[in-house]
């Protein structure tokens, strides 16, 4: 079965932003609503595989984009 | 009433009309067929609504030349956006310069900061509503903290130097807010090269989106925590804090937004990057040039402003001798089917400027899908008006 992984962001513009710069870079993830055991907010995560994590914190972390954490699922 | 084909849209200044084809549908769309409340719910419609906002988003501030798209801020119109800036910047105690050819827009939160321990500086502009840069330089006193500056006038279309005027400003280590009510899409903006920090604009006018459109892009230099929030409320994210966010554009941006008008503003967005501002800078400037030329030829006519195409927008404000606007402007929809505004076009300061206060002018805007057999048209309408028929 896949691992997943979800990125938890402040806002849906910040997932927006995620979202398409990990397609640019061939990165799959998925916007999902965020699992309730992580976070009481009503808004949405970035899902991705959870191999592609560290990829996809790189690419996070290069451009600037500020997010609320990283967790496996 | 008229058909629509048959009336000549003057009144671009107040409202682009028509919109471009693609804007009414894209807004349909939205409403039949995805119509959820973005960034809200996780659900597959939620995020669609939230693509187009985010769209939008990213087309602003490519058009601005913006590189951070959470930088632009939406709210209802250019208004709301100037009142963010300058109650969100203005404290007690602060100096802030204007020029003396603002729209009430810029004016009235002005005022009203003024009673509240502001200090404001109107510097005057030239009978042709220009303003000489270093007359803001000459303004700026050790307190001051912002120039504000409409890019170009809704009463006559006088361009003021915007660029020269960032230079100073930065210089200086100051704030400029740009009003670009008349000139967002009508003329090419570059927030970097032309060193605006923040960017008023509205959906409605040059770029061809619906009414109940706009917001505010905040450059780099902006420190958002120096940048109090108007309006507080939710924004979907978190949810479980009773304080406003302090994340852009979560902490400017409350309450659902109007998603179906900016599923319209994005389809504008790409009918204007398809036709290019710079083009139809081209053919709004021809046809004001013909117009200036036209009114300038008909005795009795006064035009008012730069005179010149290459120095206003296509908006032209004009009287007839012995008329009044009101009447001018009645005459010209009952007898010729020509929708204009006539009055002091929400800018008292201006027409002061011009000399046309308090009676006013009669203002044609023209926009892109003006022809130059309209303007023809207009000219023999105003040319029959001034000889007295």
């Amino acid at each position: 079965m896949e691992e997943y992984a979800v990125i938890l962001v402040y806002s849906t513009t910040h997932a927006l932003r995620i979202e398409k710069l990990l397609g640019e870079r061939g990165l799959e993830c998925k916007l999902i609503p965020v699992p309730r055991h992580l976070s009481s907010d009503c808004g949405i995560c970035v899902r991705l595989r959870r191999a592609d994590l560290e990829a996809a914190r790189a690419v996070i972390e290069q451009a600037g984009i500020e997010h609320e954490g990283m967790y496996p699922l | 009433m008229k058909p629509a084909a048959e009336v000549i849209y003057f009144d671009n200044a107040a409202t682009s009309w028509p919109k471009p084809p693609g804007v009414a549908a894209a807004m349909t769309d939205f409403l039949e067929r995805v119509g959820a409340n973005p960034g809200r719910s996780g659900h597959r419609l939620s995020i669609a609504a939230a693509r187009i906002v985010f769209r939008t988003r990213e087309q602003i501030a490519a058009l601005f030349n913006l590189p951070d798209p959470t930088r632009v801020i939406f709210g209802a119109n250019v208004t709301e956006a100037l009142n963010l800036a300058l109650h969100g910047l203005l404290k007690p105690g602060d100096h802030v310069i204007t020029s003396g050819m603002e729209h009430n827009s810029v004016m009235r939160p002005l005022r009203a900061l003024e009673r509240r321990g502001v200090e404001l500086t109107v510097v005057p502009c030239a009978g042709d509503g220009s303003l000489d840069a270093a007359q803001v330089a000459a303004a700026i006193r050790p307190h001051t903290v912002l120039v504000v500056l409409n890019h170009a006038s809704n009463v006559c279309g006088t361009i003021l130097p915007v660029a020269e005027v960032g230079e100073i400003v930065r210089a200086r280590g100051l704030l400029l807010l740009v009003d670009a009510a008349q000139t967002a899409g009508a003329l090419p903006i570059d927030m970097q090269a032309e060193k605006i920090d923040l960017l008023a604009f509205t959906g409605h006018k040059s770029l061809y989106g619906p009414t109940g459109t706009g917001g505010l892009a905040l450059g780099e230099r902006v420190d958002i925590r120096r940048l109090d929030s108007l309006k507080q409320g939710g924004t979907g994210s978190r949810s479980e804090r009773e304080e406003q966010p302090e994340f852009l554009p979560d902490k400017y941006e409350c309450g659902t937004p109007n998603v179906t008008g900016l599923a319209g503003l994005s389809a504008a967005l790409d009918w204007l990057q398809e036709r290019g501002v710079a083009s139809l800078r081209a053919h709004e400037m021809a046809l004001c040039e013909r117009l200036l030329n036209g009114l300038q030829d008909i005795p009795g006519v006064t035009v008012y402003g730069p005179r010149a195409a290459s120095r206003q927008t296509a908006t032209v404000s004009f009287n007839l001798a012995g008329l009044q606007p009101s009447e001018v402007g009645l005459r010209l929809d009952e007898e010729f089917g020509i929708l204009c505004r006539v009055g002091l076009h929400c800018a008292p300061a201006a027409h002061r400027t011009l000399g046309t206060f308090p009676t006013g002018t009669v203002r044609f805007g023209l926009g892109a899908f003006n022809t130059p057999e309209q303007v023809e048209a207009a000219l023999r309408a105003v040319a029959a008006l001034a000889r007295g028929h």
